[in-house]
């Protein structure tokens, strides 16, 4: 059975991918592998204490996007009775997403399309953008 | 770790052991050989008494008395003291580059792959990286050393005084990797997940498990005693008055109105320090964090600008520091007080030994301890060798050294001059740089301050708030007055802090050395991989 990744967020462009991912999985035997990813990067400043709490902070952000953007997701892909894993990450979007594709062997990358932050996409790139150019397997940006 | 791996790899330590201790006997006496040997007769043992005047408080007595103990030292030629507690400190930095098989030079590298997140596992991201805890750590240290404790330096010892300070700086080096890495090994864990580290905890913990309970103990409360004095003073006092001082400068001098109520800037600092540590305002901190190393930038830039402008220059300027570090020509104080002045600005500037950047580097989260002794021994790198040698490049070419009036100068003055030599406009910008690294400064320290009390009194809020008010109470006093005594005092806390902590890294040695090179081995043998470059 082949394994792909759909990046998901909490955007009605996730649901989208999700539910046509779910659809394509059907199909094909898929197993779907949900991937959030949080923004952080391991380069920015921080304080003493921002530090001190760091760990907590963590856990609790990974807590919330399990709850808030994955459930919805893992609901999606249980009414459609496709296997399913989930990863929730920090990182930058496009990177994680890659690292986890090629680690979890994947044959295909879904994302939603949000286009909704159309000068910060100009000047870095959008995550499907970036995809879409680097990925060594296809990649499905969902309108 | 297995019973056996860990006999394995003492077992023949042991004799190479009592070999490198023989080595560093004998590269410990020949330096102070040399130190007395080269040093222009005569050496002069002043009485450690104080004296004081008929009208002495009783704390400018205990301070005079602390004050004098710590910073005790023969003078030579009676012009500088060598100062035992700096003593202290290189013996303790030589000990450890020999005992750690030149930590410093053969762990470089892998200190910058660290920082970069080449060992960084994917699965941890979102924990604190070693690149944060090493800025935190630097913003903390990065200040007034870097820019006044150079001027002073050139100014007493002369160009030579450059050489004597990277030397010290590289030693130091080792120092931190040790200190740093005891932090993580003995951090301890919260129930809410949050985390303290330092030297208290190694001290009470380590020293501990080497069979000496009480002593660790007591290591550990004068450590976080220390600590709450240098965190008040040299990390608060001595800031917010070195800051008023270039505020006034470039606002109309002592006459002014600023100058004439200098705690009107107190008060402002104490606002907005006050703002970040009881207020929780991040924003304030977030905003300084991000700016101290754009300042930073900012000012090697402005060295850059400066040493290009005189490109032809500075082969002659590492002339007279090389000639002036061994033939002590045109210094004051010859060959020993280049050297002496040197060793002494290096330890002030960064904070090698004395225990406190431990406490900022304990947050990162790292199965091995030892990868934060690597990254932590940038640190005196880019403090010492890099900004520091730049200021002094810059005070040196522009001559501004050879001012005859350098050493009444001061500081910061000093290295204004160097640069209005060649950009008019750069004093304004040093003394906003200036205010920026005090501030960040004082963010740091009152940190420690606070981790130190909530070491003492078992994590209560109510102590740790006190202590915070106590604080900012010290922000407003330090900029008021000279208040010599007091700043004497916190200076010598914050060296005092070098006391137990070196006392601790010696005890536990064995300790040390084992997490180095048992991760080193297992670096070697491709047991701890890279992971795969990012995309």
């Amino acid at each position: 059975m082949d394994t792909i990744v759909v990046g998901v967020d909490n955007s009605e462009a996730s649901t989208r991918a999700a539910e046509f991912a779910v659809d394509r999985a059907q199909k094909n035997h898929w197993k779907i592998v949900l991937v959030h990813v949080i923004p952080w990067t391991p380069f920015s400043f921080q304080t003493a204490s921002e530090n001190e709490h760091r760990h907590r902070e963590r856990q609790r952000e990974l807590e919330a996007a399990t709850e808030q953007v994955i459930a919805p997701m893992v609901e999606i892909c249980e009414r459609g009775g496709v296997p399913h894993e989930e990863i929730v990450r920090h990182g930058k979007a496009s990177e994680t997403l890659l690292d986890i594709s090629a680690e979890s062997g994947a044959v295909h990358i879904i994302v939603g399309r949000t286009g909704d932050s159309g000068l910060r996409d100009a000047v870095f790139g959008s995550v499907a953008n970036r995809l879409a150019q680097h990925a060594s397997v296809p990649v499905t940006v969902v309108p | 770790m297995g019973e056996n791996t860990m006999r394995d790899s003492e077992t023949p330590q042991m004799g190479s052991a009592t070999k490198t201790l023989g080595i560093i006997g004998a590269v410990v006496a020949a330096f102070y050989v040399v130190i007395f040997a080269l040093s222009p007769k005569p050496i002069t043992f002043p009485s450690p008494v104080p004296e004081f005047a008929p009208d002495a408080t009783l704390f400018d007595k205990v301070s005079g008395w602390i004050t004098g103990l710590v910073f005790y030292g023969p003078s030579a030629n009676g012009e500088y003291t060598i100062r035992i507690v700096v003593i202290w400190l290189i013996t303790a930095a030589i000990f450890f580059t020999i005992w750690l098989g030149f930590i410093n030079v053969r762990g470089f590298k892998h200190a910058i792959d660290l920082v970069r997140g080449k060992y960084s596992d994917p699965n941890d991201a979102g924990e604190v990286s070693h690149f944060q805890a090493l800025a935190t750590a630097v913003s903390g240290t990065v200040g007034l050393g870097n820019i006044a404790g150079v001027a002073i330096a050139i100014a007493i010892g002369g160009p030579g005084a450059t050489f004597w300070m990277i030397v010290a700086g590289f030693l130091g080096m080792s120092l931190k990797a040790a200190e740093c890495m005891l932090g993580v090994k003995y951090r301890q864990e919260h129930a809410d997940g949050t985390v303290s580290g330092g030297p208290m905890y190694y001290l009470r913990d380590a020293v501990k498990d080497l069979g000496k309970p009480g002593l660790g103990k007591g290591l550990a409360a004068f450590f976080a005693v220390c600590m709450i004095g240098g965190a008040v003073g040299g990390g608060n006092m001595f800031q917010s008055n070195q800051a008023t001082a270039q505020i006034v400068s470039q606002v109309g001098g002592e006459e002014s109105f600023l100058g004439r109520n200098t705690w009107i800037m107190g008060l402002l600092f104490a606002a907005a320090v006050g703002a970040v540590i009881i207020g929780g305002i991040k924003s304030i901190a977030k905003v300084t964090e991000k700016i101290v190393p754009f300042m930073a930038i900012l000012y090697l830039g402005a060295c850059l600008i400066v040493l290009l402008g005189n490109f032809g220059e500075v082969p002659a300027a590492f002339g007279a520091i090389l000639d002036g570090a061994f033939t002590g020509e045109g210094a004051a104080g010859g060959v020993i007080g280049a050297l002496i002045v040197g060793f002494q600005r290096a330890a002030f500037s960064n904070e090698a030994g004395l225990g406190s950047a431990s406490v900022a580097h304990s947050a990162v989260r790292t199965k091995e301890p030892a990868t934060e002794g690597f990254v932590a021994s940038l640190e005196p790198f880019i403090d010492t060798i890099v900004i520091c040698t730049m200021t002094a490049l810059t005070i040196i070419i522009t001559k501004a050294y050879l001012d005859p009036a350098a050493s009444e100068l001061g500081g910061v003055a000093l290295t204004s001059n160097a640069f209005a030599s060649v950009l008019p406009w750069f004093p304004k910008v040093l003394a906003v740089a200036v205010v920026l690294f005090a501030f960040s400064t004082m963010i740091s320290w009152s940190y420690y301050g606070m981790k130190a009390t909530g070491y003492l009194f078992g994590d209560n809020p109510l102590a740790e708030n006190v202590f915070k008010v106590i604080f900012l109470g010290f922000t407003v006093l330090g900029s008021i007055a000279s208040l010599g005594s007091v700043i004497d005092f916190s200076d010598s806390m914050i060296f005092m802090m070098s006391i137990p902590n070196l006392i601790g890294l010696y005890l536990l040695r064995n300790v040390i050395r084992r997490e180095f090179s048992h991760y080193r081995a297992r670096l070697a043998s491709g047991e701890i991989k890279e992971f795969a470059d990012r995309h």
